[in-house]
């Protein structure tokens, strides 16, 4: 039978802040294990948490990026269980009343197509402690002898994203993960890292003939930890889920752990009895009121969402995806771009420069575009000036190799040393005559047949210019000389 | 000379102008404790050493010019609040050991005053408890008759000030653990509005409604104490952020054009002839002073009980879950994790804290949430709004403290029988008003024994701690009921 897979994300994003969720202790990832730690991230006995304003600011700033409700009231909860890597053995989140409600990730195919994945909610927590197994041989807990906590992680905010289940394969999993991430990247909430564990996804995967409007039976996969574990753990689930209700049998509702080196999804057998998590609202903590104002003063100071930009890059300026999908990802390149493309009026022109001359300027050099000397407004220049014929392609990238060594305004440049484009027809004339003059060998050889040395009569024409010639000028002033 | 038996504002007068230095208060304090701790056992730990450095350093600055509100006053901590290098061990098995890290800042508000810990005093296991008997580390008995208890959870506090072995002593009142050891005990404790003082390094009972305050011999050392450590603390987020008015300065002498409300509620005629003439006698004094005595109505004041234990074991079995043998204090071994907190829980909670921590378990647990919690949360609301409605009528609330004396050692073997001594100052606390017990008269006990302190509770609007403090000076040195008994310790040197 021919199956539809549905399928629904439930993320973690661990928040860029300076400092942690509830107390001062440095947001750090790399540091030696439990040297940032403090009574209160230690759960240490009458140690009390206080909300990072920041990270509330973030979740702000991630609720508007995804179109999502932002209540005016939001609490903090307790929920309770026993895990040796969290301090206080119960964890500050949100139950009922999350900073953010509903949302909806618009993301993109690798063909460009425009697809969406509502969001349930996203709402703060704080993150746990990291344990390490040791004596078992392969870091795992069974038949391991003792285990370490590192609670550097402990406490630091922590992002739950939960989608609807508004995914039909692991191409589109995939693509909305990609966008969360470029989305949170962008509004500068995360780093979004997979392999730093500052990104952790599971996936909720069924499938059902296609057609039908009922859910099927659904399995958590975790374990996944990177994009392409997630595209061949979904793939492979699916496949599983497919063979079995093939074969006439039931699926299971369960845990499933992503075998990244198997390629094989295994049941994780965790005790299935529904968690009570006594859930409750934190009496240390008090209600959160989020004016109007707040959001307003949230939204006044963000940029271009890369959904935006991707609509106007492809409808508005007719860019590929590769180099859309180039240009985004690279923020601080896009945010320079479209400053520039205010500039100089001319998107693929612009485009042109940036991913072209700059970028490979920019590799040369090993300093990054949006922190050269080069500014929005100077390229914006440069590229006026190309597209008004001011200047031709040769003068312009001489010139913007000089404004990277900090020569400043092209435009200046221009008018001080005169490289304004001749295309006075009289100066033409005379270097064309002047070249034919000087190279009477090479046009007999013209004459003779050899078209090849019109190309030669050309670049002799530009260096008698110095440069300054309009070279499609120069080639039909040419032609017409040598009777061609 | 160093003169243990007098007042916090005394002591504080004669060490900052050097006629007494901090360090012979502290001697003298000591060479107290080590007369009377042994048949007091106000103390689960006595900080000898600290307190003598702590003296001299505070000598030198003196000696530089620096001045202090309670410069040198030798003050008891209730095992609960965190002093950094000091064993905070909440009266359990469970923290028998465990050294603190760090400061509560309410008691680095007292030590920056000038105050000077003496000792960790004992208490009831995780302050849960009405007589200082579920300690798991001490038994402390009451100065004033030693076959009785000193009250709870503050027992320890209560008992240090009462046998002059501090001259304050820091408590905290989740449900009327600082009033009803002062009661007890014949002094003045004091409960301020929640969110007052910081509960930063008070060791969780229940969040909600804990709130640390000071015992001692005066309203006025109750006062200096009070605006030593009230105000807001960033590393609390529950601390109230308004301005916080000085008390100690503001105390007054009679109560002319103060109303009195009376609860209907709160009839004393149940609790006995003895125990009714004196309140009686404390309202007609409150009227000689020139109060006006009004009858106001709590009508939900007999729900108190009841919503209190749902909230405040709801909240201790969450906030004690952190004890698991992890991080710090008592750890059991076991076969894996789960073994080794269970076996840990087991040996190092009480009895007591046991049935709270299931209490709260059950009352939190999903299909009983709504029953229990939600409705506690929603009768606590009404509590507060009936205490707004009274105080329509009235500037302040005059109740019994308790609803007896102190009793007798083991003689509350049912824990409701113990959970009733809360009676009259649960309600404050589910509203967080701020509230006083201060001394109102002396009864003999039935069974025998010499005469035993009651207790007068006075309680304010939120934030009102000015006049609340005022009107308990007023009425404590028109009656100076506090005078006429001694302890059953040999006299301290005056």
């Amino acid at each position: 039978m021919k199956y539809e897979a549905v399928i629904g994300i439930e993320c973690h994003v661990e928040l860029k802040t300076a400092s942690k969720m509830f107390c001062g202790c440095a947001n750090r990832f790399g540091a030696e294990p439990n040297t940032l730690v403090c009574p209160v991230c230690l759960g240490m006995p009458g140690s009390l948490p206080v909300p990072n304003a920041a990270a509330i600011e973030y979740m702000i700033r991630a609720g508007l990026a995804f179109k999502a409700a932002i209540p005016e009231y939001s609490k903090f909860d307790r929920k309770n269980y026993f895990y040796p890597d969290m301090p206080k053995n119960y964890q500050i989140s949100q139950y009922d009343m999350p900073l953010t409600q509903g949302g909806v990730v618009r993301y993109w195919l690798d063909d460009g197509t425009i697809r969406e994945c509502r969001l349930t909610r996203i709402h703060l927590e704080e993150d746990t402690g990291k344990s390490t197994h040791a004596g078992s041989g392969d870091g795992r807990i069974a038949g391991s002898s003792y285990s370490l906590v590192d609670f550097n992680r402990a406490g630091v905010p922590l992002m739950e994203c939960v989608s609807e289940p508004d995914l039909r394969s692991a191409e589109e999993a995939v693509a909305f993960l990609e966008m969360l991430r470029r989305t949170l990247m962008a509004i500068g909430v995360s780093d979004v890292k997979m392999e730093e564990g500052s990104l952790r996804c599971d996936a909720n995967v069924s499938i059902r003939p296609v057609g039908s409007e009922t859910y099927g039976t659904k399995t958590e996969i975790k374990n996944m930890n990177s994009f392409r574990s997630v595209r061949r753990a979904i793939e492979s689930e699916i496949a599983r889920q497919s063979a079995m209700l093939d074969a006439g049998e039931r699926i299971v509702q369960e845990t499933l752990g992503w075998d990244e080196a198997n390629g094989t999804t295994i049941s994780m057998r965790s005790k299935e009895l529904a968690h009570d998590y006594r859930y409750f609202p934190d009496p240390d903590l008090v209600p959160m009121e989020i004016s109007e104002e707040r959001v307003a003063g949230v939204r006044a100071t963000m940029s271009p969402l890369p959904i935006e930009r991707f609509e106007r890059y492809t409808k508005e300026y007719g860019f590929n995806i590769k180099q859309t999908t180039q240009l985004i990802d690279a923020p601080e390149i896009a945010e320079f771009f479209d400053r520039t493309v205010e500039v100089s009026q001319h998107p693929q022109q612009t485009q042109n420069f940036v991913l072209g001359d700059l970028s490979r300027l920019a590799n040369e050099s090993g300093v990054a575009i949006h922190r050269s000397p080069v500014s929005p407004q100077h390229l914006g220049e440069l590229v006026a000036l190309v597209e008004a014929k001011t200047i031709n392609s040769k003068i312009a990238k001489e010139l913007l190799a000089r404004m990277w060594a900090g020569e400043g305004s092209p435009k200046a440049i221009v008018e001080r040393e005169g490289l304004a484009q001749t295309s006075d027809p009289a100066a033409l004339a005379r270097f064309v005559d002047e070249v034919l003059a000087a190279n009477a060998a090479s046009v007999e050889e013209y004459r003779a047949g050899k078209s090849n040395v019109f190309g030669f009569l050309v670049g002799a024409v530009m260096k008698t210019s110095r440069g300054k010639a309009d070279p499609a000028a120069v080639n039909a002033l040419l032609r017409e000389r040598l009777g061609g | 000379m160093a003169t243990i038996a007098k007042s916090a504002a005394e002591i504080a007068r004669a060490v900052n102008a050097r006629e007494c230095s901090a360090r012979e208060m502290i001697d003298a304090t000591m060479a107290r404790i080590e007369a009377v701790e042994p048949q007091v056992g106000a103390y689960l730990s006595v900080l000898e050493r600290q307190a003598r450095e702590s003296a001299d350093a505070l000598d030198a600055r003196i000696a530089a010019g620096e001045r202090f509100p309670l410069a040198g006053v030798p003050l008891a901590v209730k095992d609960n609040l965190a002093l950094e290098g000091t064993v905070t061990t909440c009266g359990s098995k469970m923290l028998e050991r465990w050294v603190a890290p760090y400061t509560a800042t309410a008691v680095r508000s007292m030590l920056a005053a000038g105050a000077i810990p003496v000792g960790k005093a004992n208490m009831d296991e995780f302050a849960m408890g009405s007589s200082c008997e579920n300690s798991a580390l001490g038994v402390t008995r009451n100065p004033y008759d030693l076959q009785r208890v000193p009250g709870g959870s503050s027992g320890g506090s209560a008992a240090s000030v009462a046998a002059h072995e501090a001259t304050i002593a820091l408590g905290s009142d989740t449900g009327g653990s600082i009033r009803e050891p002062a009661a007890f005990c014949n002094l003045v404790g004091f409960k301020p509005t929640y969110g007052r003082i910081s509960r930063y390094g008070l060791i969780a009972f229940a969040s909600s409604l804990d709130q640390i305050g000071p015992l001692a011999r005066s309203v006025e050392d109750a006062a200096l104490a009070y605006d030593a450590m009230a105000g807001f603390d960033p590393m609390d987020a529950t601390s109230l952020d308004r301005a916080v008015e000085p008390t100690a300065g503001t105390l007054r002498e009679d109560l002319h054009g103060l109303r009195i409300g009376v609860v209907k509620q709160f009839d004393t005629h149940k609790l006995g002839a003895d125990i009714d003439d004196v309140y009686d006698r404390a309202l007609h004094d409150l009227e000689a002073l020139g109060a006006e005595i009004v009858e106001v109505e709590l009508p939900t004041a007999d729900y108190g009980l009841a919503t209190y234990y749902l909230i405040a074991p709801a909240e201790c079995s969450s906030n004690l879950a952190r004890f698991d043998g992890v991080r710090y204090g008592l750890r059991v071994e076991g076969a894996d994790v789960a073994e080794m907190n269970e076996r840990t829980r087991a040996a190092g909670f009480g009895p007591e804290v046991k049935r709270r921590i299931l209490i709260g378990t059950y009352a939190l647990s999903s299909g009983y949430y709504d029953a229990y919690y939600v409705r506690a949360q929603k009768a606590r609301t009404l509590v507060a709004r009936d205490f707004a409605k009274a105080f329509e009528k009235c500037d302040l609330i005059a109740a019994p403290a308790t609803s007896s004396p102190a009793f007798r050692f083991k003689s509350k073997s049912d824990p409701y029988s113990m959970y009733l001594m809360d009676y009259y100052t649960i309600p404050m606390s589910l509203a967080g008003l701020p509230a006083l017990s201060v001394p109102c008269g002396w009864v003999s006990p039935e069974e025998g024994g010499p005469p035993m302190p009651l207790g007068l509770q006075l309680t304010a609007p939120l934030f009102a701690e000015r006049p609340l403090l005022a009107a308990a000076h007023a009425y404590e040195r028109a009656t100076m009921h506090a005078a006429k008994h001694e302890t059953q310790l040999p006299e301290a040197a005056r």
